[in-house]
């Protein structure tokens, strides 16, 4: 019949209209300077810096400043400068840090080359996207202080990759200390085995233990 | 019955009129008479505009699954110490837009005439507010009792077509010219059914007399069913005729083609902006609220209540509640239905609506001619009336969209 279309038409749009005050399916809209928007676990937004610890968060940076991100970076937006002095690490190795780290974010296109580049995991991209400040150059550089986050804000941006990265941290730092162990044993049971023959008056061996140690 | 229509809140407007007029010397107070009516139905109506515009937008996004607009609150008086931070669920947004339309800059092409480009909204919005002045808002509430008041309402309605031409002329631009052109040719296809739809009602009432049309359609069978017009087989055809002629009347949804984005940039509003952009504006909802009122008035017993226990509460209540109702019938029309083409437009007019229409006028003919039939003839009148309009509806509804409906989707599921 003639108009039975327009009647279903009405019903629909009647039914949005009821829907609109009970149904959340139908309501999706999030009022959202009130509301918190959920974003999802995949989304990213600029790097971050990432330190072990919250209450020291420029001495405890994961960076050591090797550029590898700065050279990579397509837009070239990230500026580091090395410092001269070496800091001991997370392991306690001494490692370079960064004296100056800037990404400016007026540049950056959140490719998140750096993150995949970065061999120490020590830059990561952030979730935050109310970046809008009132001065477009200095405001929109972010310096090292603004970039550096503890590993717990890692962890509660990204859930499931932090995890994995820490497990695959304290794999390396497991292994590397089981290693430095083995290497120390196998020292001191050559220094031993050093100690009990009766030394020859030849140079060899210090040549090889030198070019072991260039190869180590 | 009498001691309701004489009751206070029935008599305050005019009271409170009275009493304004006679405060003034004796030869001003036939014109403050007047220009006090005039004022009421400008402040009142104004504000209703204002407020249509907030519940459409509102009322349309609901129906699309959205909020609507529901930010704008009070602004911040830097006199004020302390500030309203409620948004008032955005109800002051047409006070907001107000100001922007206000504020803008206003626009002249080079080439438009510029009389005409500027008389052109005056002209729309005065015609389109002329409409109110014999419109019965209550039972003693009239601007002015004229005796061919449906005549004079139509005739200042069509005038509003002369505007639109007028603005779409003058701007000198070629969409606008084909808007307006487009304009007048669906305003003159929609006069048609629209007057033709309110003659049965002529008929059976015997008066072109709008407060006279009101008052026959006061009674109620049982005290609960209204006599109102729509309840009869013919009145019904003939409001649902004048709805859609309406809609085509207002230039609203489905029928917005003089206004089609997608084809015509803003139609014969293309170049205008500013304030004149919203005297258009407020002539289209001014044109839509009088043809509500008409509407109301017409076939929905005007300010009658719908059964005889409601009958003290004031008669204008039940006129702007019915109102409301016609106007958010619109609304929701409009988000509803799609746009029509020029072609199914101008064919819904003249082979659907205008022989209904004068099908009608007989049906409203026979009604009239059997007035006196009781008993079991009051069935076969309802029955012949009725089969009146279903038979022709019908049967023209399948000439007409045979071969066009169903549609098939050949690649959609």
């Amino acid at each position: 019949m003639l108009g039975s279309g327009i009647i279903k038409g009405l019903a629909v749009t009647a039914k949005n209209f009821l829907g609109s005050y009970h149904d959340p399916a139908r309501m999706v809209t999030v009022e959202y300077p009130e509301q918190p928007t959920v974003l999802p676990e995949a989304y990213r937004n600029f790097p971050f810096l990432i330190s072990e610890d919250a209450a020291d968060p420029m001495g405890t940076l994961r960076c050591v400043s090797c550029q590898i991100c700065e050279k990579e970076c397509p837009p070239q937006c990230i500026v580091i400068e090395k410092s001269k002095d070496k800091k001991p690490d997370a392991t306690g190795k001494p490692q370079l840090y960064p004296l100056t780290f800037n990404i400016d974010i007026s540049v950056c296109m959140s490719c998140q080359i750096c993150v995949e580049v970065c061999p120490f995991d020590a830059i990561k991209m952030d979730k935050v996207f109310e970046v809008a400040v009132t001065n477009r150059f200095d405001g929109l550089l972010l310096t090292r202080d603004q970039l550096a986050k503890p590993n717990s804000y890692y962890h509660d941006i990204h859930p499931a990759e932090a995890a994995e990265v820490d497990e695959r941290l304290a794999a390396e730092r497991k292994a590397a200390e089981e290693k430095a162990k083995a290497a120390a044993a196998a020292k001191a049971a050559a220094a031993a085995a050093k100690a009990t023959p009766t030394p020859k008056p030849s140079d060899g061996p210090t040549e090889a233990s030198a070019k072991g140690g260039t190869a180590a | 019955m009498s001691a309701a229509a004489d009751s206070f809140l029935e008599r305050a407007p005019l009271e409170l009129r009275d009493w304004a007029v006679q405060l003034l010397p004796a030869p001003l107070q036939w014109i403050s008479h007047h220009l006090i009516t005039i004022v009421a139905v400008l402040a009142v109506f104004g504000l209703f505009f204002a407020f249509t515009t907030v519940a459409e937008r509102k009322l349309l996004g609901r129906l699309q699954n959205r909020l609507g607009p529901n930010r704008a609150g009070l602004p911040k008086f830097s006199i004020l110490p302390w500030h309203i931070r409620h948004k008032l669920f955005g109800l002051s947004q047409p006070f907001a837009d107000a100001v922007k339309a206000l504020t803008k800059e206003d626009i002249v092409p080079a080439a438009a005439d510029k009389v005409l480009h500027f008389l052109a909204p005056v002209v729309v919005v005065g015609f389109s507010l002329m409409t109110f002045a014999v419109l019965p808002f209550g039972r003693n509430l009239i601007p002015v009792e004229l005796d061919a008041a449906l005549l004079y309402f139509f005739a200042a309605g069509s005038a509003s077509e002369l505007a639109i031409f007028m603005a779409g002329w003058s701007s000198r631009n070629k969409y606008s010219l084909l808007a307006a052109m487009r304009a007048l040719a669906q305003l003159i296809s929609y006069e048609l059914p629209l007057i033709l739809s309110v003659v049965p009602v002529v008929l059976v009432a015997s008066t072109l007399s709008t407060s006279a049309i009101v008052q026959a359609q006061g009674a109620w069978t049982f005290g609960v069913l209204p006599h109102w017009f729509v309840f009869t087989p013919w009145g019904f055809a003939g409001f649902i005729i004048f709805l859609i002629s309406a809609l085509a009347e207002s230039n609203r949804s489905p029928f917005d083609l003089p206004e089609a984005e997608s084809e015509l940039v803003a139609g014969h509003l293309t170049e205008y902006s500013g304030f004149k952009y919203a005297l258009f504006f407020m002539a289209e909802y001014f044109g839509l609220t009088a043809l509500s009122g008409l509407g109301v008035t017409v076939f929905l017993g005007g300010w009658q209540a719908p059964c005889e226990l409601l009958y003290w509460v004031p008669s204008y209540l039940w006129f702007m509640g019915k109102l409301i109702l016609m106007i958010m019938l619109f609304i929701w029309v409009r988000g509803t239905l799609l746009r029509l083409r020029i072609d199914q437009l101008t064919r819904l007019s003249w082979q659907f609506l205008v022989p209904l229409a004068l099908l009608n006028v007989g049906n409203a003919a026979f009604w009239a001619l059997t007035a006196q039939w009781s008993g079991p003839l009051q069935l076969v009148r309802w029955a012949v009336s009725a089969a009146i309009v279903i038979v022709p509806f019908l049967v023209i509804g399948r000439s007409l969209s045979a071969g066009y409906a169903p549609r098939t989707y050949r690649y959609a599921p």
